[in-house]
């Protein structure tokens, strides 16, 4: 199952970031995040896995997909680099992952020997909005205002420029 | 679930979906394709801090609580960062960074 998932993961990616149609590009995105809240729930964070397949598959994706769609033509192709950056960046990003593997495979880690804590959906909530060592509500308040903030933001920035000139018309 | 799989398969999976991410963010011309290109590498971010999490210190959960902290802030940026990326379109009727060359007209 985990080599299934990690194939998946790698074609997709790949597609993703080479796929001349920009909306099959963002589909191939989502079978990614499918699959990698397939990985997370291979290593028991169900409630991870969850919030992934909402947060992301639910929300970034079909975002994505409306802002292409209001921004250009669905039957269009994307203009991409030449041939020379083309190659120029594979051979970085080449040389980069041979390095990075290359230091993975060097490093040893040893596995933990204690015995798992439960993650199931009491824990993770219990923990999330508990104040004492292992608490997490510092982070989660903090992500909170960053998100509403964020909301705000983001409606202020895609407002259209015009409205104020139209209420002055008006008054 | 995981027994038999190394900590080094997640560890290699993760490692090439970032540098294909970051392959894409290179070759891209298409402001939308490169946001995407983004949320991958934050993706196999993910994916490094719950394997850790699992496979290194299970008797915590940081790396749990790392990896919806990093998704919520995913979220935002995607938020706003489509939101400047519609501007964008309404100013210049093109989401290309070639042709994205003025920051006000």
């Amino acid at each position: 199952m985990f080599f299934f998932l990690a194939l998946m993961i790698l074609v997709f990616s790949v597609l993703t970031v080479t796929s001349r149609k920009i909306l099959r590009a963002a589909v191939y995105l989502l079978f990614v995040l499918i699959s990698t809240a397939g990985i997370y729930f291979l290593l028991e964070y169900t409630f991870l896995a969850a919030v992934q397949l909402t947060v992301y598959a639910g929300g970034i994706v079909v975002l994505i997909i409306f802002s292409i769609l209001l921004t250009s033509h669905i039957s269009e192709r994307t203009v991409v680099a030449g041939w020379k950056q083309g190659i120029l960046s594979a051979l970085a990003t080449g040389a980069g992952a041979l390095f990075t593997l290359l230091t993975i495979y060097r490093f040893t880690f040893t596995p933990a020997s204690a015995p798992a804590n439960p993650s199931t959906v009491t824990d993770v909530g219990t923990a999330l909005v508990s104040t004492t060592r292992d608490g997490f509500a510092l982070p989660f308040e903090v992500v909170s205002v960053l998100l509403l903030a964020a909301m705000i933001g983001a409606i202020i920035v895609a407002r259209r420029e015009n409205d104020n000139k139209t209420e002055n018309k008006q008054n | 679930m995981t027994e038999g799989i190394p900590l080094y398969y997640f560890l290699v999976v993760s490692t090439l979906m970032f540098f294909i991410g970051i392959f894409g963010f290179l070759t891209r011309k298409n402001l939308i394709t490169m946001l995407m290109s983004i949320e991958l590498i934050l993706n196999s971010v993910n994916i490094n801090f719950v394997v850790f999490n699992k496979y290194l210190y299970p008797q915590n959960l940081q790396g749990h609580f790392f990896s919806l902290i990093v998704i919520a802030v995913a979220a935002a940026e995607a938020a706003v960062g489509i939101a400047i990326i519609i501007n964008i379109y309404r100013n210049f009727r093109s989401i290309e960074v070639d042709r994205v060359d003025q920051m006000k007209n």
